[in-house]
């Protein structure tokens, strides 16, 4: 646990980057502290490190003063991980992991065996080991500061806009990683970011911080979603944020029906009988994959759909996994065929059933109402990701883990 | 023409290549002479640079020095020397330092100041201390630089270790001084081919302590892949 009491940063030429702020970062947590630039967000993080010092209050960690080691001391038992990952040129990949374990005194063979295991942790191959970091791609070199940072195995990771140099693509991909990561190590992590999206997505808690080091709000991302404290909050936050915060409630709750799902070739007679009840059939194939939408005046007077081109379908967007994707890949589903009809799939891929988007609106209402995620499995993540299982609430069982301090 | 030959007639007699002012002594004592002269200027540069270029400051002082240094009129500073100091060996090694300080002053202070302030700040930030800061991340970054400078000393001095002779001291300078007051063109000619030569070699040198020093994360240009 990270706690900031009362601590204040007034640079000598008088600007303040932080206002005197408490702030607490528990233990085995992912806190983001998100703000425009300038808002004080980096020298908060690094004041952890006492790569700056504070001019006011006091940074615990597990209730120890960070000033009660030397500086040196100190950082070596916390990963630090920055923009560019300032790995060390002339060193190679392993040599540059092996870094703080060497610093810690620990033998050659232990650093290396540790560095080895590590590269793969973070997802790249052994034979990126002897590589120097410029034969390295941007997102590559940003996982080995990561390795590097994890090496000695601190219980702290301080993450200064990790991933803010890379593509969306890779960004994309080493958020997804990190969290992959943290729900096997239950590090207490404090990240930076001046991208709302990624805090939202990354932050078990998010501190939006404003101009002058001010804490505006400090809270669960659905929380802030759903009541942002005041206008800078809210303005930050962006226009979609109902939308977005959808995407913490799984859509188990959604209704779907079966009855305007037929098979090309089912029967005639079926096809006429479902054509009267629906304004909207989905046509799915022998493998009960969707094909397409058709209204009911499309289908043929004989109930023959074989004759209907495949082309002339109507498109559906894309589906969403019944039970498994969130509220937001739902309604995204729904919005996105002219049919407004989500259609829900299995894990195969077959068809479960469709809503309309008036049917999904009762589970959207019952996520407005909840304060707190449903189920927990938010897929924190773009419409139409998968939620993983054992995402957050796995987290949550987590905190006898040795790794938690 | 005529001179080549007599340069090569020189080059070729074997008494020439023999005793206490033979071309072997001499080209040894030129490296000598060279080598001290660079050493002693980077006892004086090499740790004001790296000083300097940790802090990051100190630049006014690092360059108005290497402006000084540059500034002396090699030839005219030995002239003078001997006049003040008497023939001493320090009248002519002052200014050849003078000539060796400057670049490794300057590529030692650019080129640790330079170095990306990720990396220092990445390695600060993991617990080395401000000296394992220097030496494990700043010097190596730098050290592409650093060499350079030295060689450029090391260029300087060996060229200019022929004033040497000017006041009675060895080195292949000899050759050409005394080429010179003999009129013995063949000796002055072969003395100059051999400064070259010991140019030359010198680049080898340098070339050779490149590869053994820099290390291939730096010397490499980015992957074909
Ligand atoms: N060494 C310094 N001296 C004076 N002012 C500084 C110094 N470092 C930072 N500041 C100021 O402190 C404020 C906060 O800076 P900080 O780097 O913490 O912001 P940030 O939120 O990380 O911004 P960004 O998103 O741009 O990285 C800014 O107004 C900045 O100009
Ligand atoms: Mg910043």
């Amino acid at each position: 646990m990270i706690s900031f009491v009362q601590v204040g940063k007034t640079y000598p030429d008088g600007t303040v980057a932080v206002a005197a702020t408490d702030l607490t970062a528990d233990s085995g947590r992912i806190t983001v502290l998100v703000g425009p630039s300038g808002s004080g967000k980096t020298t908060l993080l690094r004041m952890v490190n006492r790569m700056i010092e504070p001019t006011s209050g006091e940074i615990l960690i597990d209730g120890v003063d960070v000033r009660s080691k030397s500086a040196p001391e100190l950082r070596r038992g916390i990963g630090y991980v920055i923009q560019n990952a300032g790995l060390f040129p002339h060193r190679t990949v392993l040599a540059n992991v092996m870094t703080v374990p060497r610093l810690l005194g620990w033998s050659k063979d232990k650093a290396r065996e540790r560095a080895m295991e590590l590269l793969t942790t973070v997802g790249l191959e052994e034979s990126h080991a002897k590589r120097y970091p410029f034969q390295l791609s941007g997102g590559q070199q940003q996982r080995v500061g990561v390795a590097r940072a994890l090496a000695a195995d601190p219980p702290v990771l301080l993450m200064d806009e990790p991933f803010s140099a890379v593509d969306p693509v890779v960004r994309k991909d080493l958020q997804t990683e990190l969290l992959r990561l943290q729900s096997e190590l239950s590090k207490t992590i404090l990240f930076v970011t001046h991208d709302i999206d990624e805090a939202i997505q990354l932050g078990d808690k998010v501190a939006v911080l404003n101009t002058g080091g001010v804490l505006e709000q400090f809270d669960t991302p659905t929380e802030l979603l759903a009541n942002p404290k005041n206008e800078f909050v809210e303005s930050f936050l962006g226009l979609d944020r109902g939308v977005r915060r959808l995407s913490f409630f799984s859509s188990t709750g959604v209704p779907l029906r079966p009855e305007p799902v037929v098979a090309r070739d089912a029967p005639a007679a079926e096809v006429l009988a479902r054509r009267g009840a629906q304004p909207w059939l989905l046509v799915v194939d022998d493998g009960h994959k969707p094909l397409g939408w058709l209204t009911a005046e499309q289908v043929p007077a004989d109930g023959d759909l074989t004759k209907v081109a495949v082309g002339e379908l109507v498109s559906y967007g894309h589906t969403f996994g019944a039970a498994t994707d969130s509220l937001r890949a739902a309604l995204d589903s729904a919005i996105l065929s002219p049919s407004s009809r989500a259609v829900g799939v299995a894990e195969d891929g077959r068809v479960v059933g469709v809503a309309s988007v008036e049917e999904l609106v009762p589970a959207i209402r019952a996520a407005q109402s909840a304060s707190v995620p449903d189920t927990g499995h938010g897929d924190r993540g773009e419409p139409g990701d998968r939620v993983e299982p054992g995402d957050r609430n796995d987290r949550e069982d987590r905190d006898d883990n040795p790794d938690t301090v | 023409m005529n001179v080549l030959s007599q340069a090569w007639g020189w080059l070729t007699t074997s008494a020439n290549w023999s005793g206490s002012d033979g071309i072997p002594t001499r080209f040894l004592q030129h490296y000598e002479y060279s080598a001290e002269a660079v050493l002693i200027g980077a006892l004086i540069a090499f740790p004001l640079g790296l000083l300097t270029g940790h802090v990051k400051r100190g630049g006014l002082l690092v360059t108005s020095l290497a402006n000084v240094a540059r500034a002396l009129p090699t030839l005219g500073l030995v002239v003078l020397l001997v006049v003040v100091m008497g023939v001493k060996f320090r009248a002519v090694m002052i200014p050849l330092v003078a000539l060796t300080v400057p670049p490794i002053l300057l590529n030692t202070y650019e080129g640790v100041r330079n170095v990306d302030p990720q990396l220092t700040d990445a390695a600060k930030g993991m617990g080395l201390r401000p000296w394992q800061v220097l030496w494990r991340a700043e010097v190596p970054a730098a050290l592409p630089l650093i060499l350079t400078g030295f060689q450029f000393a090391a260029v300087n001095a060996v060229a200019n270790t022929a004033i040497a002779a000017y006041s009675s001291f060895g080195g292949l300078g000899r050759f050409v001084i005394d080429g010179l007051a003999t009129t013995d063109y063949g000796m002055v000619a072969g003395g100059a081919f051999l400064i070259v030569i010991a140019a030359i070699l010198n680049l080898v040198i340098f070339a050779v302590l490149r590869k053994l020093l820099i290390s291939p994360g730096l010397r490499q240009k980015k992957p074909t892949t």
